[in-house]
């Protein structure tokens, strides 16, 4: 067994008197796909939100590669490598898609804000260097035509890519992905799923916030299961379909909707 | 960009030096109009302070408050040349230093507020500077700082490069290439910076903060850098304009003054880094040319910016290139 690339433990989030989030635990193996399901406001995103940094734990911490994050500011966690993307309305809308992919490659300069500013040798290489990589990141996700469009212009399903794709121009270790299947037909949601995977087959970790269930019993390795602030399961696929608890509190009598 | 894009553009700025630098000159010596000098330098450096409040608008926030660092700029200046002796040419740079400092202790608390809070407080900011011009004892109060020596020469190796400004016949046309040469050099700057990757990162921050930081960028030193570069530039505009009307007072910049710094932005267009310059430009002569309407005068005015706001919302520039947007 692998030491684990991230470690949530005993995370607790308090807003005012509500517990939303209430000593979870839980690893995450490298390269593996981790979902986190549970019903409305069962605290999913707030989890999502305190290992990115975007919120501060209340107690508890998270670990990357064994180094507490919890805490540091938002944009020095992605430093880390533990990065998230949002739904699709979170994007740069005036840029075009293109454009929004070399920005998010900020991460990977070397040369300093005041080196692009008067374009020395470094910034020069480091723009050549994002705008290839960044047109390969498009073309990985399927953007390759859309590339020159403005983000405002995209379809639904090219936006979630294109947040993918800022997500993987920091060269994540992590990559936090907040309900990439929602509102998704079946055809679209299977191309997601490809596309996650081709992502994981990069060397990226991903864990997922998802109410999709045919979808995340698919593509997930593992699964955490979150009611009222607590983790109520955790197991593989088929564990958690056959988990009476799971069965019980969260999904009730809707069994289909797990894929049973 | 293509080469006819390229030298499109080489001939717009030759086109603009010429008329700034030589026809505008020209056209004064021959009409006599030397008044024209001065306020065509009041243009220039209102057009400099505004250009920094375009940059902040850049970054996503609307500033009422250069008010603020052009009086602190100009006093800055005004106290190191009249009590402490020191050159005006030392003094500009240090008025426009001391302003960046200021606005990185006051920016980055207030920077975190974003919309209508944000301006808020910088309005509130022109008011704070004017009071504290009234209260402290090192800027005499209401009295203001009177007879402020003009700028000297500027010698190198015993050569004067720019010769005392009291040397000449015509003080105010030495003022007006200083003011025409600072704005040139602001306007270049600007434009270096929005199309270089700071730039980027700055559309990448007015257009969502939260993603910004997701991909690592540090959010809140790119707002402070924006703000100080913002603040430097209204300190420098500042001081230029009290070395020019060489007095100053606690009154000299307004609320008034900050409110018509943004305007400027918003008439000539925020998309575009030259919007500021024009905004200025139509904004003032406007101003005056409707000083013949006496009593109808600011009716006409506020009725004419409305219509422009609602009739060309991205401001004067999108008239002539409707489809240059900014990143």
């Amino acid at each position: 067994m692998t030491a684990p690339i991230l470690e949530v433990r005993d995370l607790t989030k308090r807003f005012g008197g509500l517990t939303a989030v209430n000593e979870v635990s839980f690893d995450v193996e490298p390269n593996a796909i981790l979902s986190i399901i549970g019903p409305n406001g069962a605290g999913k995103s707030t989890i999502f939100k305190l290992i990115s940094s975007f919120e501060k734990p209340t107690r508890g911490e998270v670990r990357f590669n064994g180094e507490v994050i919890s805490g540091l500011a938002p944009h020095i966690v992605a430093r880390k490598g533990v990065v998230r993307t949002f739904q699709e309305t979170t994007i740069f809308k005036g840029m075009t898609a293109r454009d929004s992919v070399i920005v998010a490659h900020h991460l990977r300069s070397r040369a300093s804000l005041a080196g692009f500013y008067v374009g020395s040798a470094a910034a020069r290489r480091d723009e050549q260097a994002f705008g290839r990589s960044a047109d390969e990141i498009l073309d990985f996700l399927g953007l390759g035509a859309v590339k020159n469009e403005l983000a405002s212009n995209l379809p639904q399903g090219h936006l979630r890519a294109l947040g993918i794709a800022i997500g993987l121009a920091a060269d994540p270790k992590v990559l936090l992905l907040d309900e990439p299947f929602a509102g998704m037909n079946v055809d679209e949601t299977n191309r997601a799923v490809e596309m996650v995977w081709a992502v994981r087959d990069r060397g990226v970790t991903c864990l997922l916030v998802e109410h999709d269930m045919p979808a995340v019993m698919k593509i997930s390795d593992r699964i955490v299961v979150i009611n009222f602030g607590v983790k109520i399961a955790e197991g593989t696929p088929a564990e958690i379909r056959s988990n009476d608890k799971v069965i019980e509190a969260y999904l009730g009598v809707e069994d289909e909707s797990i894929g049973l | 960009m293509t080469r006819m894009q390229r030298s499109a553009r080489a001939a717009a700025v030759a086109l603009f030096l010429l008329i700034v630098f030589v026809v505008i000159p020209l056209a004064i010596y021959e009409t006599h109009r030397t008044d024209l000098y001065y306020t065509l330098s009041s243009v220039a450096l209102l057009a400099i302070a505004s250009g920094g409040v375009w940059l902040t608008f850049y970054i996503g926030r609307i500033n009422i408050g250069q008010g603020a660092y052009a009086l602190a700029g100009g006093y800055v200046s005004a106290v190191l040349v009249s009590t402490y002796g020191l050159s005006f040419w030392l003094s500009l740079p240090i008025a426009g230093l001391f302003c960046a400092l200021i606005s990185v202790l006051i920016g980055l608390p207030i920077l975190r507020l974003r919309g209508v809070y944000f301006s808020m407080v910088t309005l509130v900011l022109t008011e704070v500077a004017r009071l504290s011009a009234l209260a402290l004892p090192v800027t005499n109060g209401a009295k203001g700082i009177t007879s402020i020596p003009m700028p000297g020469a500027i010698g190198l190796l015993g050569l004067t490069i720019v010769p005392a400004f009291d040397s000449f016949a015509e003080p105010n046309a030495a003022f007006y290439f200083l003011s025409v040469t600072m704005m040139t050099l602001t306007f270049a700057a600007l434009w270096r910076l929005v199309n270089s990757r700071v730039g980027h990162l700055f559309a990448a921050l007015r257009q969502n903060e939260a993603l910004a930081s997701s991909m690592g960028v540090n959010v809140p030193l790119l707002r402070v850098l924006a703000y100080a570069i913002s603040s430097f530039l209204g300190g420098i505009g500042g001081a230029i304009f009290v070395a020019i009307a060489q007095s100053i007072y606690p009154s000299s910049f307004t609320v008034n003054d900050s409110v018509n710094f943004m305007l400027n932005c918003f008439l000539g267009g925020l998309s575009y880094v030259f919007g500021p310059m024009l905004g200025t430009l139509v904004l003032y002569f406007g101003w005056d040319l409707l000083f013949q309407t006496g009593q109808y005068q600011l009716l006409i005015y506020s009725g004419v910016m409305i219509l422009l706001i609602v009739a060309l919302p991205n401001g004067l520039l999108s008239l002539r290139w409707p489809s240059r947007k900014a990143p």
